[in-house]
């Protein structure tokens, strides 16, 4: 599957559901927000929510700032 | 005696609020954090580096069961992008409180009040505890306080000026005529006018660059604790009227 996350494109995404692509990518989904197609996910639904080839994913996070 | 500020029913135990952009490291940001007292603490909202996995996360310096994390939304020059990455803030964190930034101009960083007011209200209203960052105008402060802010946070000069406290007579007005918490945020540059801001009776200060941009940010940190504790008891304790002619301080009686 082909996702763009955070503005690159990956080919090859093996993850289906939005937890799997968290945990395909190393990231603890604690301390992240995402966002699929312009839509913010609720932690609670990372393992429900299926990804779909095409998908623009934005994942944050904090870090220093005023 | 009891001097807490207590905004939305959250008790703060301090009343220096600090940022965490710009220092050396995360050790030198943990650091000054913890030597200038605050508990609440600003961050930014941005993409993970995907590709390094192993850099450093900032919450691991900054421990959110210690200190209140205030998200920001710097950067934002549209309401649409401030909603976004308030959205995205509150997701990612553990509060409601956002720090509400809708940015005007590049050259000045001075706010887009137009915008955001607009941001505050459609924020208030999906339960956001809204922190705007504003101009030192009293009319904005109070269209701020109406839309469901807070509390009110007048700048007192440019973002990482370090001019100081460029307009106390207005920070006088909008502590007049508004029923809400202000925080004086933006444009401090040393312990002084932190006092200062303290003694015209604001509620907390905000500030970043000027303790990371200081020659020793530990030292400037300890030195902004103390600014902060010395402006506002001089406030509470209420200062002399500034006149123009002597009082003398010793007696006249019993002189030679």
């Amino acid at each position: 599957m082909r996702l763009t996350i955070n503005g690159e494109i990956k080919d090859n995404i093996l993850a289906r559901s939005l937890k799997e692509l968290l945990d395909e990518l190393g990231i603890i989904s604690g301390r992240v927000a995402v966002e699929v197609n312009g839509q913010v996910i609720k932690k609670s639904d990372y393992e429900g929510f299926r990804l779909n080839d095409g998908d623009i994913v934005e994942i944050v996070s904090f870090v220093g700032g005023g | 005696m009891e001097d807490k500020l207590i905004i939305k029913g959250i008790e703060f135990n301090s009343r220096l609020w600090v940022g965490t952009g710009k220092y050396k490291d995360f050790e030198e940001t943990a650091r000054a954090i913890e030597v200038s007292g605050a508990d609440v603490v600003t961050v930014a909202v941005r993409r993970v580096n995907i590709t390094d996995r192993k850099s450093e996360n900032l919450l691991d310096f900054i421990d959110p069961k210690k200190y209140k994390i205030l998200p920001n939304t710097a950067g934002c020059y549209t309401v649409e992008d401030a909603l976004r990455y308030s959205r995205l803030a509150r997701e990612a964190g553990v509060s409601d409180m956002i720090k509400l930034e809708v940015i005007g101009d590049e050259k000045t960083l001075f706010p887009d009040v137009i915008g955001l007011l607009e941001a505050t209200a459609i924020l208030a209203k999906e339960g956001f505890i809204v922190f705007p960052y504003t101009n030192d105008d009293p009319i904005m402060a109070r269209r701020l306080a109406d839309a469901g802010a807070a509390a009110v946070m007048p700048l007192a000069a440019p973002i990482g000026s370090g001019l100081g406290i460029r307009n106390p007579c207005n920070l006088k007005i909008i502590l007049e005529t508004i029923n809400l918490p202000i925080i004086v945020d933006a444009g401090v540059g040393t312990a002084s006018d932190v006092a200062i801001a303290m003694e015209l009776g604001c509620d907390a200060v905000l500030l970043n660059t000027a303790i990371a941009g200081a020659k020793d940010p530990i030292a400037m940190a300890e030195a902004m604790k103390y600014g902060v504790l010395a402006g506002r008891l001089a406030y509470r304790a209420g200062r002399i009227p500034r006149k123009l002619y002597a009082t003398a301080s010793s007696p006249i009686e019993g002189m030679l």
